[in-house]
């Protein structure tokens, strides 16, 4: 890596705003997203779900929907050749129902048609009786109930070690959606040999791959996933939504089935951010030092389990946040219940505990008389200390300290303006005069694990060859938007001093896994195989050839060129592939303790809000921030993830929730599930502290989450500041501001 | 599917005639929701988007198919505001005043400002000519108004006298782009006095009558006289709570904001 | 109708939307399904002059009008100064809702070419993009209106 010269030779190479690929064709409407596939003979997919929460189906009866004109085929769970089950991590869920339903909108058949609306109407004309059972709505009760995915304790230092200082709090968060705005969509096409072409919007084309075969019970070279263009992810990729239901129904009717969820069935068809109910007290000295944490988490999984473990996991794991703590006790529960399905969304666990640890923090500094900056900064986690709650010391880089005063040191934007009523909170509803506005500023540090963690085998998989226009990188990485193609072209340009570098996306009988486009691993991994495998090929063609230098023209020797890149081509070596780990993590113990991570990055947030507290409206103003990211590849991406990213803490902070009853989502539309619109989004001010990774490429570290963690509880902090309200749940109604 | 694309009101009443089922499309901003949620699936359109005597806009009489766009470039300041916070420009575009009253949500953004005004609707009939209603006879519930089946929805009427303080103001969780959670239309004027109209806090649109006669055509309220306002139009709001907002809010909110909007109209 | 120039007949049975007909029967997949509802502007198009949401135009009202959508920007290879500008800007990602704000932003430039920030915001509010946070959307756009403030078209 060190012999690595970063970009001297190419335009667009590492540490440049290089231009992404797929620009172009996404400005002009050319680019094809797995909701635009089609092919000659294709039927359409549609799915039964059970408007009820729980419920045990008496009769199901499908002859009446075969005799609806246009209908291809129509299958329950009988059809299922393979395993009955999919998920991530345990099978738990049922291909469709098996004859009782556990949550509002689970799948109970699939019919395939000529045309939509043929689908439709036998989706209607299946005969289904439900025996309507009560759902377990109840987060708590599941948990007296044993009704529990995952249980975690964590024990670190000595019980009895107290703090004269003692906050207690109760903080909630409610249940997000990723909400991309793709819908579940995906093409499956057989190929008359029994097997068949999945193409599908996805962040693991691979764990698709091994869900779908089991429930075929076929050959896995039978099934091939190929990755589709993907309009957005977020976490909502992860798990299986129409990839077994398109295989099956292609498979039974010989033809191509198409299937995209509309907008309400892509709330039903996919997981949600858990929900959680945190208990917290936290003892300090009276000089601020934090001495000990006691917290229990309770999360809401829902029906099946998806990735809760892991969501638990990390919700404990990083329960103290990134603060030194010599005593702690933290219980992690995470049950099961009959409310829709949690699992994967940016910040996976982090998001939720980091609101609770932020707000107490708060709580904390003023109890203590204390500035809330100067006690993160007494208690910052820093490389060679150890995380309060495994006890890993923290060998890779945490610059904790270096991010707070960096972001305490940007200067506060301007006071209210109102010559534009998007100014001001209520915007174009008028709601709002300047008298009516108070400001607020409000700070909040978080931090999370990147890539997998507690000894998940974590690899991924890159082909690199050159050939006589330049280089080609074969992968299943998703690219789901965030610009990993991008930096993979930039790393392997800088590398092999080439400037045409073309990512082809594999399908899973091409090459292996890539692992999940998610836990902000994909730059650190796929990004790091790709230097990996750059770096090894020029290092054997150099080698071969007893070159110095390679680069477009071909090899060099002593600034002379010693053989084209046609020659090369021709002799070889031509092509390196890796597989490619970062270093291996440990389990916990029974009390939690080990180096479970690999790597950590902390980000730092600073909110500044103008409320109108007499209504509880808010204008965010601006949210800044000071990420620590090891190194710039992509300045332009970079911005892109922490604003993105923050806009989604926003979200979640003020407006964005599932409303559910008796376990039905009530608001599974965009009209009332709310997303953050131009006219509510914040200006960003971010800086980068580079600070290398001992991991990622060029020292890089993964980026996309933490925007999205201390983000929320700073606009929270915000708020408090603004109103002196305790603000205890997101996302913050009017009622709580107003104090109603 | 049939569909007719009339050029004039007649024609397109003749259509209605034969075939009162029919649905009537304007900006089609509330039926293709329904439509591609699978809740509506007409096997009769007639598309009212053609009809220019449906488009006009003549002082006092708006034509049902004004569009929001155009209302916000209207004369009249309320109706220009609450037009504005109407969905996108996308939206403001394509929906129609016609639309609001057909649609009759109690979170419909012009009912307020027709409550306020006390305004006729104007509905036209093959058979049966032309009658008006004013606002609280046309609209009866929740979603519910009272035309019948053979009637077009061709315009609204504003009676004379139009206050020339007039404000509007809708309270919802997003900056913009956002159904009402509540919304008032406040206009005064030394002849009418004070009239004050609130959305989306009961079935159909309400004014707070007491509140009104109360603060009349006082130029100067006390703050005793402000705060009795307030107490007055929380009680005669109606509201509920709904996955979109609590009745507590919405009752508190509606006080606050039926004053701002009172001493933005008394202000200078 | 006409769209983006050209004459098209379409058979349409039912009242599916103006997107549907597009998409399915026209082979225009660039306007997009994101929400059904009017309310994230992913399928925004230029219905008779004016920008509306295709998803509710019910397809048989676009008789006899003239549309124009995403596929009609980019003048064969020389993209529309609005499509230079979201890629200039990085206000691209997933790009599911770059269509509808092409559309959208070269409506509002064509009306207004030097739309100031409040301005840009307030006319977009209705094309909700989930990946950016807006900032480089807007910042791409604004830096369009400063060229046409220093080169105003003739």
């Amino acid at each position: 890596m060190t012999s690595t010269a970063i970009g001297s030779e190419v335009t667009a190479g590492v540490g440049t705003s290089a231009d992404r690929p797929d620009g172009i064709p996404k400005v002009t409407g050319d680019f094809a997203y797995s909701s635009d596939l089609s092919a000659r003979g294709t039927l359409w997919g549609a799915t039964l779900r059970s408007p009820h929460a729980h419920a045990r189906i008496t009769k199901l009866d499908i002859g009446p929907a075969l005799r609806v004109p246009g209908v291809a085929a129509i299958m329950t769970l009988d059809d299922v050749p393979g395993r009955s089950t999919f998920g991530l991590d345990v099978a738990d869920q049922p291909v469709m129902s098996d004859g009782v339903v556990r949550y509002w909108g689970e799948a109970i058949a699939i019919v395939a048609a000529d045309d939509a609306e043929d689908a439709r109407r036998a989706l209607s004309a299946i005969d289904v009786e439900y025996e309507v059972l009560t759902p377990l709505i109840d987060p708590e009760e599941a948990d007296v109930r044993e009704e529990v995915f995952r249980r975690l304790t964590v024990r670190r230092g000595d019980p009895g070690d107290r703090g004269e200082i003692v906050v207690e709090g109760y903080y909630e968060t409610g249940m997000q959606d990723q909400a991309p705005l793709g819908p579940e969509a995906g093409l499956a096409i057989p190929d008359g040999e029994g097997g068949v072409d999945l193409y599908v919007a996805t962040q693991w084309s691979h764990v698709d791959h091994e869900q779908i075969v089991a429930s075929l019970a076929v050959d896995p070279q039978m099934v091939r996933v190929h990755l589709s263009g993907i309009g957005g992810a977020f976490g909502a990729r992860e798990d299986v939504s129409i990839q077994i239901h398109l295989c099956l129904l292609a498979l039974q009717t010989g033809r191509p089935v198409r299937m995209v969820y509309n907008r309400a069935e892509s709330f039903m068809g996919h997981v949600h951010r858990h929900p959680s109910r945190m208990w917290y007290r936290h003892e300090a000295a009276r000089d601020g030092e934090l001495v000990r944490v006691e917290a229990k988490l309770l999360l809401d999984g829902g029906a099946y389990m998806s990735s809760s473990p892991a969501v638990i996991a990390n919700a404990a794991y990083f329960a103290v946040g990134p603060y030194r703590c010599r005593s702690v006790h933290v219980d992690g529960v995470m049950v099961r219940t009959n409310n829709p399905p949690c699992g994967a969304m940016r910040g996976f666990g982090a998001v939720q505990s980091c609101f609770g640890y932020e707000s107490q923090m708060d709580r904390l500094a003023e109890a203590l008389a204390m500035d809330p900056l100067e006690l993160r900064l007494r208690n910052a986690l820093e490389t060679g200390d150890h995380l309060a709650t495994t006890g890993q010391r923290i060998d890779g880089s945490l610059p904790t300290a270096d991010v707070i005063n960096r972001l305490r040191a940007i200067p506060l934007p301007p006071e209210l303006d109102a010559s534009h009523p998007l100014h001001l909170p209520g915007g174009t509803g008028l709601t709002t005069s300047p008298e009516n506005v108070v400001r607020g500023v409000g700070y909040a540090v978080g931090i999370k694990n990147l890539m997998f963690s507690e000894a998940f085998d974590d690899f991924t998989e890159v082909r690199i060859a050159i050939n006589p226009v330049g280089v080609e990188i074969q992968t299943a990485a998703a690219e789901v938007g965030q610009g990993l193609i991008t930096v993979c072209q930039q790393i392997a340009r800088s590398v092999l001093n080439m400037e045409h570098v073309a990512v082809i996306f594999a399908d899973t009988s091409q090459i292996g896994s890539a692992g999940s486009t998610s836990a902000s691993r994909q730059t650190q991994m796929t990004g790091g195989a790709v230097l990996a495998a750059a770096t090894e090929l020029r290092d054997r063609i150099l080698a071969e050839h007893d070159g110095d230098r390679l680069d477009q023209h071909g090899v060099w020797r002593d600034g002379e060129l010693r053989m084209s890149l046609d020659d090369l081509c021709l002799r070889g070596p031509t092509e390196h592939h890796v597989r490619f780990r970062h270093p291996p993590t440990e389990r916990p113990d029974e009390n939690g303790q080990g180096n479970l991570h690999v790597d950590f990055a902390v980000a730092a947030h600073r909110a500044v809000v103008d409320v109108d507290p007499e209504l509880g409206l808010v204008r965010i103003v601006r949210v800044d921030t000071v990420q620590d990211v090891g190194k710039v590849l992509n300045p332009k991406a970079l911005v892109g993830q922490i604003e993105g990213g923050i806009m989604q803490g926003v979200g979640l902070a003020i407006m964005e929730e599932l409303v559910l009853e008796d376990g039905a989502v009530r608001n599974a539309n965009f009209t009332d599930y709310l997303l953050p619109t131009f006219a509510d989004a914040p200006d960003v001010v971010a800086e980068f502290v580079e600070e290398p990774s001992h991991f990622g490429p060029f020292g890089a570290k993964g980026a996309g989450e933490p925007p999205t963690i201390s983000s929320t509880p700073a606009v929270a902090a915000a708020i408090r500041a603004a109103t002196g309200r305790p603000i205890t749940r997101v996302p913050i109604h009017p009622d709580d501001i107003v104090g109603i | 599917m049939d569909c007719d694309w009339p050029h004039d009101l007649d024609a397109a009443l003749s259509a209605l005639a034969d075939d009162p089922d029919a649905m009537l499309l304007a900006g089609g901003t509330d039926v293709m929701v329904e439509v591609n949620a699978g809740h509506a699936n007409p096997e009769h359109v007639i598309a009212l988007r053609r009809i220019d005597a449906l488009r006009g806009w003549n002082g006092h009489r708006i034509g049902a198919g004004v569009t929001y766009t155009e209302m916000e470039r209207g004369p009249y300041p309320a109706l220009a505001q609450l037009a504005r916070t109407v969905g996108s420009p996308q939206i403001r575009n394509a929906g129609t005043i016609g639309g609001n009253l057909g649609t009759a949500s109690p979170a419909g953004d012009t009912l307020p400002f027709l409550a306020a005004l006390d305004a006729e609707v104007e509905l036209h009939s093959a058979r049966k000519g032309v009658r008006t209603m004013r606002w609280d006879g046309f609209l009866v519930g929740v979603k519910q108004n009272a035309r019948r089946s053979d009637e077009i929805i061709a315009a609204v009427r504003l009676p004379g006298g139009i206050p020339e303080r007039q404000e509007f103001g809708k309270i919802g969780v997003r900056n913009a782009m956002v159904i009402s959670m509540v919304s008032a239309c406040v206009m005064r004027d030394g002849e009418h006095g004070t009239r004050v109209a609130l959305g989306a806090v009961g079935p159909t649109p309400i004014r707070a009558r007491r509140a009104e006669e109360m603060i009349s055509t006082e130029p100067n309220p006390s703050e005793a006289a402000l705060g009795e306002f307030v107490r007055l139009v929380r009680e005669e709001v109606r509201p509920i709570s709904d996955h979109r907002g609590t009745e507590a809010y919405r009752r508190h909110a509606s006080g606050v904001l039926a004053r701002r909007l009172l001493e933005r109209c008394l202000a200078p | 109708m006409y769209v983006n120039g050209l004459d098209q007949t379409v058979d349409i049975r039912g009242p599916e939307s103006l997107l549907d007909v597009l998409r399915d029967d026209l082979a225009l997949p660039g306007s997009k399904n994101a929400c059904e509802q009017g309310e994230c502007g992913s399928c925004s198009v230029v219905l008779d002059g004016d920008v509306v949401c295709a998803c509710l135009v019910m397809a048989v009202d676009a008789h006899g009008s003239t549309v124009r959508t995403v596929e009609g920007y980019a003048d064969n290879d020389v993209l529309h100064p609005v499509q230079m500008a979201l890629l200039e800007g990085g206000g691209v990602q997933c790009g599911f809702c770059t269509p509808g704000f092409v559309v959208a932003a070269a409506e509002l430039f064509d009306v207004n070419p030097t739309p100031s920030t409040d301005e840009i915001r307030e006319a977009l509010a209705g094309n909700v993009c989930r990946c950016t946070g807006y900032g480089a959307i807007l910042r791409g756009l604004e830096e369009l209106a400063d060229r046409n403030r220093r080169e105003p078209a003739p």
